[in-house]
């Protein structure tokens, strides 16, 4: 395992620590869904995965492709439908 | 190629960190959806021997779904959706990391490790959809030697990632042996888990899903899945650590401790008379008329009933006749992070008069009338004095200050912790019986009467 990837781990867990400590609690819905969304980029796994060699892989690439696409589409989708309506009057 | 993905991760970074205002949150998701865009081209862009048919299939499919999914969800069952998407998630983590082991045809820790967070990810996520859609029993489903059964089945599995490389058992029978225990070890640890707790199961799955993900880029060697796993399951355990200190409990006594079994028993109420005053709605009224202030306490009951809207409606009519009307969030009301922040702003109700817990529990004080509404744990006084209570130590909200407070639930049902509620036997208390939407829709009527 490369040294460099597991320092960009700790290094991005600390990030998303100071960013995310503040939330107020009205966002913590969006939050989750906005962040499952960004989990999503498991879809950047999925295109590589889908166009190697040998059959199996090529399947599971494209079910992995299609539950990351519903994940990004769908989350930042409905987390954009839920902002819209928090208002300040 | 790195640099388009160095950009992606900048804006999931700014993105997030605006998601966290109000003012700026729509801009900040906005922003992470680029970045996601740009890790999409620039993957696309970075490789010639792409199955681009293929791709389009996968692409098309899965953005039909997830439109329909996103446009069709109601507010009150965002619990159920963020619960299938985090499940997702960690299904395509799991899959891509099946993939990979189906082309090196050689198992390594990554993709053991990669495959068990995911799939458990993915199973856990759909025990809780199951409970939350009522399809499975929102009660803690417990039976003797669970915990030992869920700790042989995670025994084995470090076992079988560690035995791996000696090459005693073929790679593909403990790839697929780890996938069932897997399946099995989310199923086993959410199953005793009771519907009051979900907040808490549901920011952890979501950050697992975000490890997943941060797994598997490990795996494929790629920068852009590592950050944006890592902050997803920063984020995911943030939320997770903020329910448990909204229920005082840690996070091993959530997932063991089975709260809201079928077998706990009511703890110190057993024996004790309460004397329960049923109002009508008409009286219910009238003490609202001579009310000045008023705060309203929404619960997982307002979100059963669909009642955010006419609930709106009974605050405004009150607040047009001169009153001061405030709402009462507790940081686990409803069955997942922010659940009746989001109702409540699909009503049409400012985020300003949403009010935590700190900033309400001095009103309650100078407050005429606590309205509450489907809330029950959470308003329970056993929780600041009675040590037997299994709710004892819980934050909760000090409704009890209040002049008169008017309990509207649809039995005497206890609630999910299994505890009677020393509340509702209260001298200042109330009860108006009925279900939420029923009950507002008939004391908005009285109101406007008045």
């Amino acid at each position: 395992m490369d040294v460099n990837l597991i320092t960009i781990f700790i290094l991005a867990i600390f990030v998303g620590n100071e960013i995310i400590n503040k939330v107020p609690p009205t966002l913590h819905t969006p939050l989750m869904s906005g962040s499952n969304a960004i989990s999503g980029i498991a879809i950047v796994g999925a295109l590589l995965a889908i166009s190697t060699d040998g059959e199996i892989s090529t399947y599971l690439g494209l079910a992995a492709l299609i539950c990351a696409t519903i994940n990004v589409v769908g989350g930042f989708l409905v987390t954009d439908r839920m902002l819209k309506m928090f208002k300040k009057k | 190629m790195n640099l388009f993905y160095l950009i992606s991760a900048i804006c999931f970074i700014l993105g997030l960190k605006r998601l966290s205002h109000p003012k700026t949150a729509r801009s900040g998701n906005f922003l992470a959806a680029l970045g996601m865009l740009i890790a999409i081209a620039a993957t696309l862009a970075s490789s010639n021997v792409l199955d681009l048919k293929l791709i389009a299939i996968g692409v098309g499919i899965g953005s039909v779904i997830g439109l329909l999914f996103a446009t069709r969800v109601q507010m009150t069952e965002m619990p159920q959706m963020v619960a299938i998407f985090n499940g997702l998630g960690g299904a395509a983590s799991a899959f891509v990391a099946s993939s990979e082991f189906f082309k090196v045809n050689d198992l390594g820790i990554i993709i053991c490790i990669s495959v068990f967070i995911g799939t458990l990810t993915f199973s856990g996520s759909f025990i809780a959809f199951g409970k939350l859609q009522g399809i499975i029993s929102g009660r803690a489903i417990t039976f003797s030697g669970q915990q030992i059964l869920n700790a042989l089945m995670f025994a084995s599995i470090v076992a079988l990632g560690s035995v791996q490389q000696l090459g005693i058992l073929p790679d593909s029978t403990i790839f697929y042996v780890i996938v069932l225990l897997a399946l099995l070890l989310g199923i086993g640890l959410t199953i005793p888990i009771g519907g009051a707790d979900m907040p808490v199961v549901i920011s952890l799955l979501n950050s697992y899903s975000g490890i997943a993900a941060a797994a598997t880029g490990f795996l494929i060697n790629n920068q852009a899945l590592i950050i944006s796993g890592s902050l997803v399951g920063a984020s995911g355990l943030i939320l997770t650590n903020i329910m448990c200190k909204g229920m005082n409990r840690s996070l091993a006594n959530v997932i063991f401790g089975a709260v809201g079994a079928e077998s706990s028993s009511g703890g110190s109420s057993d024996g004790k008379e309460m004397n329960i005053k049923s109002y009508s709605t008409t009286e219910a009224a009238m003490i609202l008329d001579a009310a000045e202030k008023i705060i309203i306490v929404p619960g997982y009951g307002l979100a059963v009933a669909q009642a955010q809207h006419v609930a709106r409606e009974v605050a405004d009519t009150l607040e047009a006749q001169g009153k001061k009307v405030l709402y009462a969030i507790h940081p686990v009301a409803g069955r997942m992070p922010g659940h009746m922040n989001v109702l409540l702003a699909e009503a049409n109700v400012s985020y300003d008069v949403l009010k935590d817990l700190d900033e309400i529990n001095p009103e309650f004080e100078d407050c005429d009338v606590a309205l509450i509404l489907g809330a029950n744990d959470v308003v329970n006084p056993a929780a600041r004095h009675d040590q037997s209570s299994p709710i004892y130590g819980m934050p909760i909200l000090n409704v009890d200050k209040s002049r008169t407070v008017i309990i509207n639930k649809r039995s005497m049902n206890p609630g999910f912790a299994g505890v009677q509620n020393e509340l509702f036997g209260y001298d200042n208390s109330i009860m108006v019986f009925g279900d939420a939407k029923d009950m507002l829709n008939d004391l908005l009527k009285e109101v406007k009467e008045l």
